[in-house]
């Protein structure tokens, strides 16, 4: 029988992700080790036809491509019953890149499309120890960071954004201990809803869908495991792939190289400079040659960051057949990035401005979130 | 709190730039604005003739779109005091998108005099090192010859629109039109030293003209220049202003200031701006298609091709609604919570 080293294998847990050596994520092979299901196009064409408007462009692309009882949800939300969603950050560093916002701008999207509640946690207790970072200063990066998350437009109106050090306690924290005998573990309690009293008060049949990268599987795998012995419903997860780095496809995006991503608090010129220099080329390394052989599409980073944030479907088929064929350079690919970027990121900005610490304040008041 | 000015000093130390300190009279350098709210700051030697609406064309911001920036972004975005605008203030967070123009001039100096963020000391450091410092907070230096005119028109786009912020400067405190008491033709600036106040009062000019300060008097703006051997004041005046009449002082030079605690949230919840910009993004695009060569091409189509491109605004527009009802929510929030029942 042949044995697979462990190096052979490509790691993907919530701390580490790598390729098998040279190579890139295997998605497939991650869906069968982890044992989640593909979200397949009927399920998509199923939210579309559910939410009466065209399903998010990180569906049509198969950037979020995976799930666990998601169905289930939609069936409940079918039958009138609505759901609640889950998502959260770990305020380390002040700068959110793109990466970052993918998860994001999907719940926003999920927010509006199904017009349902959204908590969102920001685990600055769980910082400050494992970063050895002073309460103060996590408590201030939370705050930092919630303004980015809010500038990604989530309805205030249903949003509910805590802290863990401003919010644990009451039903959160008994729901903690509850889950803590069984499991040693604390990102759970979220996912149920009498850890919301003043949100969700005698909805504890209510269930939570929880967008998140696959590599955070694992976690909410044990919260699943947990719910059925306190009587809740299991979370419902729906799982993207990684967002990848500037310089390639070999992992996930890393705060400490600053230009491995493109931040929200880059300038336009920024964006060029990174993506002109930074991005990885799929194309030949001559014209002659690129004319010849057409662009790699498999490794290309502009490309694939066109995947994610081109919305027009039938420009990027456009780009991708000229591109591939050789009839379209890499140049031309990168300045049409650069402007979707420039813009996303100009937007951003704006909405970032409008945000104040009222607004933060507001969603993080104690009030009832109508359903 | 803006930078002070030994922390600037100890951070060109550690960029092993060689300056050297004078203590002198105040010189301070222009700060302007267009009409979007983006800030530049407009550094010129003595003898430069800078002409603040042929900027605004090279610029491309069209002939009146640049004038000077009121006494409050001053100290809200370079965080420096009153008469000391200078190009170190873009060294805070605050400065991140104010524009820098140099005056070319600056490199021919063997060096040039500069205000550490405060007015009662300048540096001289000459434009090599000036770079490096703005280098290292990120900027790049950008030196123009600001006596050039070139003509901007339809084939000569304006040669320094890539200086124009990419987006606006957020005020805690709107700057809405200026009034006319805002347009002070005369220019007050504050001279101070360590040893006695020196007061001027720098009189409007025409254009064409340079102009001496006289005598001033507790400021509304900025001023400045510098040259290599010391400092003299020079005075930009916007253009818009040389038709009127010379207004009496003081009592105009007061600005007036937005209701005390404005904050940024009203703007965004303006009924009124949401509206004109919804309707001005539509409109830009019916008539950027709307052209004869469209008509010709698209005939009869040229109705749905306007009407799917205003269509494609929607995401544009829904981020933007986005916005204005968050605001307009955490402002109810804000009223509930500061609700005192009434007493009966």
């Amino acid at each position: 029988m042949e044995q697979k080293t462990q190096e052979e294998d490509q790691i993907v847990t919530p701390w580490e992700v790598a390729a098998e050596k040279g190579g890139k994520i295997d998605y497939d092979k991650l869906i069968d080790k982890f044992g989640c299901q593909r979200l397949d196009q009927s399920l998509i064409d199923r939210v579309a036809r559910l939410t009466g408007r065209p399903p998010h462009v990180f569906l049509r692309r198969g950037v979020f491509f995976a799930h666990r009882d998601f169905s289930d949800v939609l069936d409940a939300y079918e039958r009138g019953e609505k759901f609640y969603l889950y998502t959260g950050r770990g305020p380390s560093s002040e700068a959110l890149h793109l990466g970052h916002l993918v998860p994001f701008m999907f719940t926003k999207y999920l927010q509006d499309a199904f017009k349902v509640p959204l908590v969102i946690q920001l685990t600055d207790d769980e910082k400050c120890m494992w970063k050895n970072l002073t309460v103060e200063e996590s408590q201030r990066l939370a705050r930092e960071n919630a303004k980015d998350i809010i500038a990604c437009g989530f309805d205030v109106s249903r949003t509910f954004i805590f802290s863990d050090f401003d919010y644990v306690g009451g039903s959160f924290y008994k729901n903690m201990v509850r889950i803590a005998k069984c499991v040693t573990y604390n990102k759970a309690a979220p996912s149920f809803p009498s850890s919301f009293p003043h949100l969700f008060s005698g909805k504890d049949s209510l269930r939570c869908l929880i967008p998140c990268a696959i590599d955070q599987d694992p976690y909410f795998r044990m919260t699943r495991d947990v719910a059925p012995r306190l009587g809740y419903h299991k979370p419902a997860l729906i799982e993207s792939s990684f967002f990848p780095a500037l310089q390639g496809e070999t992992g996930k995006m890393s705060a400490s190289d600053p230009n491995s991503a493109i931040y929200v608090t880059d300038s336009a010129k920024d964006i060029k400079n990174k993506v002109n220099r930074y991005a990885f080329s799929g194309g030949q390394d001559s014209i002659e040659n690129h004319r010849k052989y057409g662009a790699n599409l498999e490794v290309d980073i502009p490309v694939k960051y066109l995947g994610f944030f081109l919305d027009d479907d039938a420009e990027l088929e456009h780009i991708r057949t000229e591109y591939g064929a050789g009839r379209m350079l890499t140049g031309e690919v990168k300045k049409r990035l650069i402007e979707v970027l420039t813009e996303l990121v100009e937007r951003h900005r704006r909405a970032r401005a409008a945000v104040t610490d009222e607004s933060y304040a507001c969603m993080m008041g104690s009030r009832h979130a109508p359903l | 709190m803006g930078l002070t000015k030994e922390q600037l000093l100890a951070r060109l130390q550690e960029l092993q730039i060689v300056f050297s300190q004078y203590e002198h009279p105040v010189v301070l350098t222009v700060e302007a604005q267009d009409k979007k709210q983006r800030f530049y700051i407009v550094s010129a030697l003595a003898e430069t003739k800078v002409d603040l609406k042929v900027l605004s064309q090279r610029l491309g911001l069209g002939k009146g779109g640049l004038r000077m920036a009121p006494e409050e972004a001053l100290a809200e975005i370079l965080q420096v005091p009153l008469g000391c605008v200078t190009p170190f203030a873009l060294v805070n967070d605050s400065a991140r998108n104010v524009s820098l123009l140099l005056d070319q001039g600056f490199k021919s100096q063997e060096c040039c005099f500069f205000h550490p963020l405060s007015n009662d000391m300048s540096i001289a450091l000459n434009a090599r090192d000036l770079d490096k410092f703005l280098n290292s907070i990120g900027k790049t230096p950008a030196y123009v010859d600001l006596e050039a005119n070139p003509t901007v028109g339809k084939d000569q786009p304006p040669d320094l629109a890539n200086l124009v912020p990419s987006d606006a400067a957020v005020l805690a405190v709107p700057v809405e039109k200026q009034g006319s008491s805002q347009g002070s033709e005369k220019i007050h600036i504050s001279v101070n030293n360590q040893q006695n106040a020196v007061t001027g009062y720098i009189c409007r000019m025409h254009h064409n003209d340079t102009f001496r300060p006289k005598l001033s008097s507790r400021n509304l703006l900025f001023v400045h220049c510098c040259d290599g051997q010391s400092m003299v004041l020079m005075c930009i005046v916007d253009l818009s202003l040389a038709s009127k009449a010379v207004k009496p002082s003081n009592a105009s030079s007061t600005k007036e200031k937005s209701s005390g605690a404005a904050s940024s949230s009203i703007s965004y919840a303006d009924t009124d701006k949401f509206v004109e910009e919804i309707l001005e993004k539509t409109k830009s695009i019916v008539l950027s298609e709307i052209k004869e060569e469209n008509a010709e091409k698209y005939r009869e189509q040229l109705a749905t091709l306007v009407s799917n491109n205003i269509s494609k605004l929607g995401v544009e527009l829904k981020n933007i609604a986005t916005i204005f009802k968050n605001t307009a929510y955490t402002e109810g929030f804000k009223a509930g919570i500061h609700h005192q029942p009434k007493r009966t």
